[in-house]
């Protein structure tokens, strides 16, 4: 994160998961200053180049297999990768195979 | 990486088809995809076969060829070759020519088809040298994942929803696991889960020893199969919470075809949710190939799954073969619970009150023809989800030990029917 950034920026904590963490050299955690998800994931490529082909598809979509939450809260019931970010919010990508 | 892996070959992502070793890890890391167990057919040929199957015990275990473990199961040796029923009363009403329940209800240990997932989970999580192992559950795994660990000696974590019903709470803790109920739903009991599997050394049955867990619920397909006389039903219904049983089943219906185990035959398998937990159903009804995930409402705990992981291999597979899904409300739910259990003597748990009152619709709309045979999965036990039925199964009639009182309320009910 730039600090010499004076202008409003809004680090927001990212949880990385294992399935990628080989792209943030084994960071589980990382800090982006974003304001909306969509922005967190474009910043996040443009640190550890290739993630964001891990995350979306051709179109850009958040892909099928990749939920990604907001304080815990799927951004498919808030506004998607629209979903705004605040300072300290954190912002958790977790793969959508599990349980059952 | 084990020189001996029995008839695995690897683990295969079921998006983009790139292969890894066959650890514990559920999740293709290009694309998130699941992985799947890809087994050597052509060596599996030349020992199961029917001759062979029938000579084995009677469990889960005597397809042991389709179940990914490398070398002997370890773990639940007695799970499976459950009841399969022929339903002639409750074929009567519902209006269908032939009907057969599959009858988990009465699976060992639990009382649930968990058992044969767990089973399998346990026996391959001993061989990858675990010690520990955790699951995140609607209730039936976790009463599963704690019996089945207190015999085979693991420790164990279990995580649950704070509010589940209190059997399947106590039938967790009766064994001796650490229970942790999470203040939510079951999705974010889920999501932590997945979480924490990232970070401690556990084998995680549903996270990252899904894709062996998984193969377990095939082996309820097969023992349909070799009830039925070596046949696949032409129509199964299934309740589907991750939509990942329903799966399974398909696939063992597939693999006992390809192995000459059941003529090839066209079969349709239709999707069962409780109205208020129906992201598969409703996708499914309006003809999309994708759901959208939903908040659950539902006395069908064990199916409030709102973000189903399996959804859109559910909807495929409904999609493939032709079968249709549809949804109960809670009245619904009870009605059918009740109609199984009066009509057979079978008590199931809300998950199969939502098979029972889904397989109506179908067969009362002609999704499932009159004049056709019919499997429903029953997959948990009645037993455990009292507080569901509770004040809706009737009531006692209580008197005073005396004859003159009992012949009193028998002449009044005869007269005038009372209801509860």
């Amino acid at each position: 994160m730039p600090e010499s950034a004076t202008e409003r920026i809004m680090p927001v904590k990212v949880r990385i998961p294992t399935p990628l963490r080989k792209l943030t050299h084994d960071e589980e955690i990382v800090h982006v200053a974003a304001a909306t998800v969509g922005a967190a994931i474009a910043e996040l490529q443009s640190r550890y180049p290739g993630i964001k082909e891990r995350l979306t598809d051709e179109a850009g979509r958040v892909r099928r297999f990749v939920n990604v939450y907001v304080n815990e809260e799927d951004i498919r019931f808030l506004q998607n990768q629209d979903t705004v970010l605040r300072d300290g919010d954190e912002m958790t990508i977790i793969p959508a195979i599990a349980g059952g | 990486m084990e020189k001996h892996a029995g008839f695995m070959k690897a683990l295969k992502c079921r998006e983009c088809g790139r292969e890894y070793p066959l650890t514990a890890n559920h999740v293709c890391e290009f694309d998130f995809g699941p992985l799947e167990v890809v087994y050597d057919y052509e060596r599996i040929k030349q020992t199961l076969t029917r001759a062979a199957i029938q000579t084995r015990p009677k469990s889960m275990w005597r397809f042991r060829e389709l179940l990914p473990v490398a070398g002997d199961p370890t773990v639940g040796l007695e799970v499976g070759c459950t009841p399969l029923i022929k339903a002639d009363r409750l074929a009567r009403r519902l209006g269908i020519r032939e009907l057969w329940i599959k009858n988990d209800a009465i699976n060992y240990p639990t009382l649930s088809f968990k058992d044969r997932v767990v089973s399998v989970a346990l026996s391959r999580a001993r061989e990858l040298g675990f010690t520990t192992v955790a699951c995140a559950s609607t209730g039936n795994l976790a009463n599963s994942v704690a019996a089945n660990a207190a015999s085979a000696g693991f420790k164990a974590y279990v995580f649950i929803p704070a509010d589940l019903e209190q059997g399947k709470v106590i039938n967790s803790l009766i064994y001796g696991a650490t229970v942790i109920g999470i203040k939510g739903q079951y999705d974010e009991v889920n999501r932590l889960c997945a979480e924490i599997a990232g970070k401690y050394p556990w084998a995680f049955v549903n996270v990252n020893m899904r894709p062996y867990y998984a193969e377990g619920s095939k082996s309820m397909g097969f023992e349909i199969v070799e009830q039925l006389g070596w046949r696949v039903p032409p129509n199964t219904v299934i309740c589907m919470a991750s939509g990942s049983l329903l799966t399974k089943i398909h696939k063992s219906y597939q693999e006992a075809i390809k192995l000459g185990l059941a003529p090839a035959s066209h079969y349709r398998i239709h999707g069962a949710q409780a109205t208020g937990c129906s992201p598969i159903s409703t996708a499914q009804k309006a003809g999309l190939d994708f759901f959208k995930p939903v908040k659950p409402n539902t006395i069908a705990k064990s199916l409030a799954i709102g973000t189903p992981a399996d959804g859109f291999y559910a909807l495929k597979v409904m999609k493939e073969t032709n079968g249709r899904s549809d949804d109960v409300t809670d009245d619904q739910i009870r009605e059918g619970i009740k109609l199984l259990a009066e009509t057979e003597g079978i008590f199931a748990e809300t998950a199969g009150g939502v098979t029972v009152g889904v397989a109506k619709k179908l067969i009362a709309s002609g999704a499932i023809p009159s004049d056709d045979a019919a499997v429903l999965c029953i997959t948990g036990n009645g037993l455990k989800t009292l507080d569901a039925v509770a004040g809706h199964a009737g009531y006692t009639r209580e008197i005073k030990p005396s004859l003159r009182e009992f012949e009193s309320l028998l002449d009044a009910e005869t007269r005038a029917p009372v209801h509860a």
